[in-house]
């Protein structure tokens, strides 16, 4: 276990990095708390993978440190890191038996037989495993195989660190449920810090304490699932997370006022917009927008059944706005008026809050 | 079920190959049947001998010399060449501008026709003026391989390696490409050592490959006929008369028509009877 930190770090793929789209992952600096369960969430190409890399040794990073706890360990390579790591697709040795792969880890670290043996059982019985100890991990489907690979990356209880890189990408939907789940519960038994890459806000949602949100090789915020969803450092974070993203509406800020298509929009606490700002935008997520008797004038133009509640699409000035409203609630015909709560509604510039 | 009507016209599609095969695998093989019961004189004159020949062959010894001779070549053929393949494909770059070079490096002894490979390792082993040859006779080692079989038999040896080596290389750097970054990132992580990595990820993957490295292997050497001819002619002596060598004098030296017919079909079976077992104990673990 270890609180782990990067300090001061980048990286590029070229040798010799020209400009700001060379780098992969532009200059961070990062510290997981000990013990913690993280996230790690961004869209594909955002070099989250590159960060995971950089942690777990098989990449060294162009500048900057890695540090576990008050160690440097930058140059060491991964098996010298004491780290585990899981991948996206299933890595299992096929000649070897369920149990010899899970025993892999232990044997090449000379453990001794009856440690490996009650360490492989207890992490089988976790995983289900228990039942096929004995067959070859060749025969397995590709959730069996993938589990093989969580349990490999589980088996030594003394890393500093279990990464994870989308490792239920290969899973069915329902299982995902199951090993999510199980992911949580084992997070809390075992107390490692764990690091979890996807691409999936469930998963990281449910998972992780802490979210780190990268896009385009920076961290656009950190924070609690909480504090993503109800404040959105950028506008970037209120599209990825939730379902469907938050409302981005184009906005003026006049005399301490901010507005959206002439109406004043009100807001909990006073935005300080810099005065270079380019572009401004209001944010408010469709849970957070109601239905009013005065407000913001719009046309309902389709709703769309999302299980408990509706999502409904209104327009106002040729700009979409979408909010939830509850099975059962009455909704206006044709024309109707929005009010949107003050506390959930944050001014952006250039895409960063400025509430 | 489906329930649809079978349509036959299909079949008119495959006709064009059923007439091909026929007319450059059926119909020869079953002349060489037709000569293997009979005994055949001068202008056609031909009588039916049953299984005469089939027993004359299996009970000659000069059969059972040159397959004798026939299965230690291969056995070593195959004992140098699929780990000499499997390390030379181990050691060649995974990425990078070499990666071409050494594969077209690899490939070139492929391209040459047989009988020019032949030749080559002809006139660089002749002891007189050959480089080779030339070259171990002036360290004071004694060779000449029209005279000497154990120097016939490494000078095929190592033609054989020279020219097919380069197979078994491109099949088995095949088969590592395939094995992604993840398996060896894997390994790292889980502290495997370097002949762990290779006895658990990559000769496992090798395994389809290989599998059909070693038939081709297996299939070529026991058929070698060209190479052989233009370097040592089966001699000195007897002592490098192959299988081929030995069938193309009964057929072609002695025109012996009916025996040569018999042979060819053991020949034919010996081979298929081996790749078969090949086949089964390579692929036998992938079944259960």
């Amino acid at each position: 276990m270890a609180r782990v930190r990067l300090a001061n770090l980048r990286h590029s793929y070229r040798p010799q990095p020209q400009n700001d789209a060379d780098w992969a992952v532009k200059r961070l600096d990062l510290e997981w708390a000990n013990g913690s369960a993280n996230a790690l969430l961004g869209p594909s190409g955002c070099g989250k993978t590159t960060l995971l890399n950089i942690i777990s040794g098989l990449l060294r990073p162009t500048e900057g440190a890695v540090q576990f706890d008050q160690r440097d360990v930058t140059a060491l390579p991964p098996d010298e890191r004491n780290i585990a790591q899981v991948f996206q697709f299933p890595v299992v040795y096929d000649t070897m038996t369920v149990y010899e792969n899970l025993a892999f880890p232990l044997r090449n670290r000379h453990m001794a037989p009856g440690a490996v043996d009650r360490r492989v059982r207890e992490i089988a019985s976790l995983l289900d495993l228990g039942p096929m100890l004995e067959q070859r991990a060749a025969g397995l489907t590709a959730d069996g195989k993938q589990k093989i690979s969580l349990g490999r990356g589980l088996v030594r209880e003394d890393v500093n660190v279990i990464m994870f890189d989308e490792p239920l990408t290969v899973i069915d939907p329902h299982l995902k449920w199951r090993l999510r789940g199980k992911l949580k519960e084992l997070h809390q038994r075992v107390g490692t810090t764990m690091i979890y890459v996807t691409h999936d806000q469930t998963e990281a949602l449910t998972f992780a304490d802490q979210v780190i949100v990268m896009n385009e090789g920076t961290v656009v915020q950190a924070g609690t699932p909480v504090e993503l969803f109800e404040r959105p450092r950028h506008t970037f974070v209120g599209h990825f997370i939730g379902s469907p993203g938050m409302n981005v509406l184009p906005a003026t800020f006049v005399d301490g006022v901010a507005r959206f298509a002439g109406h004043p929009v009100a807001l909990a606490s006073m935005p300080k917009p810099p005065a270079s700002a380019k572009r401004l935008e209001l944010g408010v997520r469709p849970e957070f927008v109601h239905f009013d008797t005065d407000g913001i004038p719009v046309k309902v133009v389709r709703v769309r059944d999302g299980g408990r509640y509706r999502i409904v699409e209104t327009e106002c000035d040729a700009v979409t706005i979408r909010l939830l409203v509850g099975e059962g609630q009455q909704l206006p015909r044709n024309t109707a008026h929005l009010r949107f709560d003050p506390q959930f509604t944050q001014l952006y510039a250039d895409g960063w809050i400025a509430s | 079920m489906s329930t649809k009507t079978p349509n036959q016209k299909a079949w008119w599609l495959v006709l064009p190959v059923v007439v091909l095969v026929a007319f450059n695998a059926v119909l020869p093989l079953m002349t060489v049947v037709n000569y293997s019961v009979q005994e055949t004189f001068g202008e056609n004159v031909f009588f039916f001998e049953g299984v005469k020949w089939f027993e004359q062959i299996l009970h000659s010894k000069r059969f059972h010399e040159s397959l004798q001779r026939q299965l230690l070549y291969t056995a070593i053929v195959l004992a140098i060449e699929v780990p000499l393949g499997v390390a030379i494909a181990l050691a060649m770059p995974r990425r990078g501008p070499w990666v071409s070079v050494c594969l077209v490096l690899m490939a070139m002894p492929l391209l040459i026709p047989w009988n020019v490979v032949g030749a080559m390792w002809n006139i660089i082993a002749l002891p007189d003026i050959g480089l080779l040859g030339r070259t171990l006779n002036a360290m004071g080692i004694e060779y000449n391989f029209t005279r000497q079989p154990f120097a016939a038999w490494s000078t095929l040896i190592a033609m054989d390696v020279w020219h097919w080596t380069s197979l078994v290389v491109l099949l088995a750097y095949a088969g590592l490409s395939a094995i992604p970054d993840a398996y060896y990132q894997a390994a790292k992580i889980d502290g495997a050592s370097r002949w762990a990595v290779f006895k658990f990820i990559q000769l496992p993957k090798m395994r389809r490959v290989l599998t059909i490295a070693i038939l081709l292997r297996f299939m070529d050497s026991f058929m070698i006929y060209t190479e052989a001819i233009v370097v040592t002619g089966g001699g000195p002596g007897n002592s490098t008369t192959l299988l081929s060598i030995d069938l193309v004098k009964i057929a072609l030296g002695q025109f012996d028509l009916g025996p040569a017919a018999a042979m060819s079909l053991i020949y034919f079976l010996i081979i298929l009877l081996l790749s078969w077992v090949f086949y089964t104990v390579m692929t036998r673990d992938e079944a259960n």
